[in-house]
């Protein structure tokens, strides 16, 4: 008997729920695998995905939301293993699972906790309440590479956001591999879309893209490039999220800043009367 | 139009200087380099003082001054304390309220009737809300910051706060922005706009008045390069700033990089949408609320309105009757409707916009209005025939003049009214309950009046979508901008 021959994976994008190949048709080495290199079309197709996806994600109950979110929970302790087996230590992955069930919860609580009812000074009936902002593009930070990249996933897209994620360039096989969990956990198609390759080449793109909502510099550890990623994004008034500080603990309690950062408040007033 | 005799406001209860100097570090000192400019009254050009302008070296000198208070001061003190300091002042607003009404007039141009009924009032009120949140930042909402999540402690104040307001609601936006900081526990540094200082300064001695610690408050007065010199200063830890979305895209260039906080409030194209079923009359007075309150100068005002096709006729009719009504002129008068322009360059502005909604084939209309000779002066103005790609239909135009586009379906309403960079603010106005929270729901905008329309209130949070800006003005969302949360 010979030995069984290996079926390897091919590391793929993931755009608007398919896991195409860079447009460009280039790839890079990383872990032994070959990994696509995106390009700035496919930044920009990513963002055309992840817009479409507004509508459905952003108007799906808030207890949709939060049972995808859950199941994505599910799915990723299946594959728990897997993602020992890239190199995350397993209190990491665990760390991440929990961390999906942690924001799953938040989905129909955060309208309540961030909004409610202001009591003006006339007969008016006036209720403020957060909305996604929309399309938000999301630098992931190298490390802890998994929960670091569920930790700037999750919080954007609980609220009704879509994503488009620039994975750290040093650890994409677990963002394609988290890719495979979210394409199997009822996400719709292009809520989370993912690019991997250079940070340098997609990120610029997405901060500079007019129909870009907010962007999330988290994992971009150059400062010049993250002040120059801020400029772009003041274009059309991107809501910006720094850059974490170094040493940032990825395992304390996140807080509700990444959520309400991405967050609009709307106020409706209607008068009382009879 | 009934003849109604002139019922002006005294002026003799205001006691203007000839010169103001800068308010730093409690006390109003001359400008290092001795730069001045005037500033006058848009209804009659008549200059009112001479303002100090403050360059690179007073900026430095009262971003040094809200540094020290910050740390010696305003920081350290307990929240119990500052609150009362901000229910002092907002005591002596309501003390000193006609005052303040008769000099916002004077200084902007806006009725007598707004600046008294409107804005002093809601200026009270926002330092009366504010006040009371000092004591009472744990209990916000938004945790204790990022060193004392777990604990639950008190939020931390972000530090000076460097603050850059317009010309339209002078004292209201002061309010809207010193409140809030204060109340936080930072310091500020905050420059009025050009064209209307006096309020502000007046707002100084207020301060002095209630004992206000020297420091907490500092005003700079000046123009653009002012406004500029305050935001790039690496002292300030926070930059709020209400203006046009040019300049706001220009400030979020500034700060880029740096650590700096920053919130903005910027321009709008609210679309005013009437559908069918509308109180017609009703309507009509939220479309002249909407358009021509304080002059158009409103950054949420409702300058395009949609009207369902079917009652555009009826509604443009009663609209243009009830717009004959409208009495332009003398500010101080207890019977005006619509005050003077705000100043030349404003004026001009407008003209322009409206030259070019004629150019491109739209239908100008106003009511017979005679202005005054001396002034900056516009008549309530509307367009019909207005179609998306007019630049009166695009571009904020701050003034009051109406663009008015028609729709024949709901899905068709919010296409259009989402159709701008901008998302300020909405009208929506219908009897149908459902209809209100289905349009409301999909409204890019992060204010939304239904069967109603500009309505403030420092409980209720302000702010935009999109190219209006970010952060929310008012209510518990007002707190963080200035925390460290």
């Amino acid at each position: 008997m010979s030995e069984r021959v290996a079926v390897r994976k091919t590391y793929k994008l993931f755009i608007g729920g398919k896991f195409p190949r860079s447009e460009s048709g280039r790839s890079y080495i990383v872990q032994d695998a070959n990994v696509a290199l995106a390009s700035r079309k496919d930044a920009r197709d990513a963002v055309v995905a992840a817009r479409a996806a507004v509508k459905g994600w952003a108007g799906a109950t808030a207890y949709n939301r939060g049972q995808i979110l859950y199941r994505v929970a599910e799915m990723l302790e299946g594959r728990r293993d897997q993602f020992v087996a890239l190199g995350a230590p397993a209190d990491e992955v665990d760390a991440a699972i929990d961390r999906w069930v942690w924001y799953a919860g938040w989905a129909d609580k955060l309208p309540q906790v961030y909004g409610g009812a202001n009591p003006v000074a006339g007969p008016y009936f006036n209720l403020s309440a957060p909305e996604p902002t929309g399309v938000v593009a999301v630098v992931a930070p190298g490390a802890p590479a998994l929960l670091g990249l569920v930790s700037v996933i999750a919080p954007a897209i609980v609220t009704g956001n879509t994503v488009v994620v620039a994975a750290s360039p040093d650890a994409p096989l677990v963002a394609v591999t988290l890719a495979e969990v979210l394409a199997t956990s009822d996400l719709p198609g292009g809520v989370v879309n993912i690019l991997t390759g250079r940070i340098s080449e997609t990120a610029p793109t997405l901060a500079a893209h007019m129909d870009v909502n907010a962007i999330d510099l988290t994992g971009v550890a150059d400062a010049e490039l993250a002040a120059d990623l801020e400029v772009r994004a003041a274009e059309n008034l991107k809501r910006v999220l720094r850059p974490a500080p170094a040493g940032h603990d990825w395992f304390a309690d996140p807080g509700v800043a990444r959520m309400t950062v991405l967050l609009e408040t709307k106020t409706v007033w209607h008068p009382k009367g009879v | 139009m009934f003849e109604y005799a002139p019922a002006p406001e005294s002026r003799s209860v205001v006691d203007i200087k000839p010169s103001y100097g800068l308010f730093v570090d409690g006390t109003f000192v001359d400008p290092v380099d001795g730069g001045s400019f005037k500033s006058i009254n848009p209804a009659s050009e008549e200059v009112l003082a001479e303002i100090a302008e403050a360059g690179n070296e007073d900026v430095d000198r009262a971003v040094r001054a809200a540094r020290q208070a910050y740390e010696k001061v305003w920081g350290p003190m307990p929240g119990r304390d500052r609150a009362k300091y901000l229910f002092r002042i907002a005591r002596i607003i309501q003390e000193r309220s006609r005052e303040l009404a008769v000099l916002e007039s004077l200084d902007n141009g806006k009725p007598i009737r707004e600046s008294r009924d409107v804005d002093v009032p809601l200026v009270a009120a926002h330092f009366f809300y504010y006040a009371g949140w000092a004591d009472k930042l744990e209990y916000a909402g938004f945790g204790g910051g990022p060193t004392s999540r777990h604990g639950g402690g008190v939020p931390q104040p972000l530090g000076v706060a460097a603050q850059v307001i317009p010309w339209n609601f002078p004292l209201l936006m002061l309010a809207w922005k010193i409140a809030p900081a204060l109340a936080a526990g930072n310091t500020v540094v905050l420059k009025p706009a050009e064209t209307t200082p006096l309020t502000a300064l007046l707002f100084a001695e207020i301060c002095q008045q209630a004992d206000l610690p020297a420091g907490v408050v500092n005003i700079v007065t000046g123009a653009g390069e002012t406004g500029r010199a305050l935001v790039e200063h690496p002292g300030v830890d926070k930059v709020a700033f209400t203006g046009s979305t040019e300049v706001g895209k220009a400030i979020a260039r500034a700060v880029a990089g740096t650590r700096k906080k920053l919130t903005l409030e910027l321009g709008g194209k609210a679309a005013n949408i009437v559908f069918d079923d509308a109180p017609i009359d009703q309507a009509v007075e939220g479309i002249v609320n909407g358009i021509f309150f304080n002059q158009g100068h409103v950054c949420c005002a409702g300058s395009r309105l949609l009207v369902q096709e079917s009652v555009a006729d009826r509604v443009l009719e009663s609209l243009k009757r009830r717009m004959a009504q409208l009495r332009v002129g003398d500010p101080l008068d207890k019977n005006t409707d619509i005050g003077a322009i705000n100043s030349a360059a404003q004026l001009a502005r407008i003209r322009e916009l409206s030259e070019a909604g004629s150019a491109e084939g739209a239908e100008r209309w106003s009511p017979p209005c005679e202005l005054p000779e001396r002034g900056f002066w516009f008549a309530p103005t509307i367009f019909t025939g207005v179609t998306q790609a007019h630049r009166i239909a695009r571009e904020e135009i701050f003034g009051p003049v109406l663009s008015v586009l028609t729709f024949r379906t709901p899905a068709e309403a919010v296409e259009k009214a989402n159709n701008t960079p901008y998302g300020l603010s909405a009208g929506i106005w219908t009897d149908k309950g459902s209809r209100i929270l289905w349009t409301a729901d999909r409204l890019r905008a992060g204010v939304v009046w239904a069967n109603t329309f500009n309505k403030f209130d420092p409980t209720s949070p302000f702010g935009g979508y999109k190219e209006s800006g970010y952060g929310r003005e008012g209510g518990r969302h007002g707190l963080e901008a200035y925390l460290n949360v």
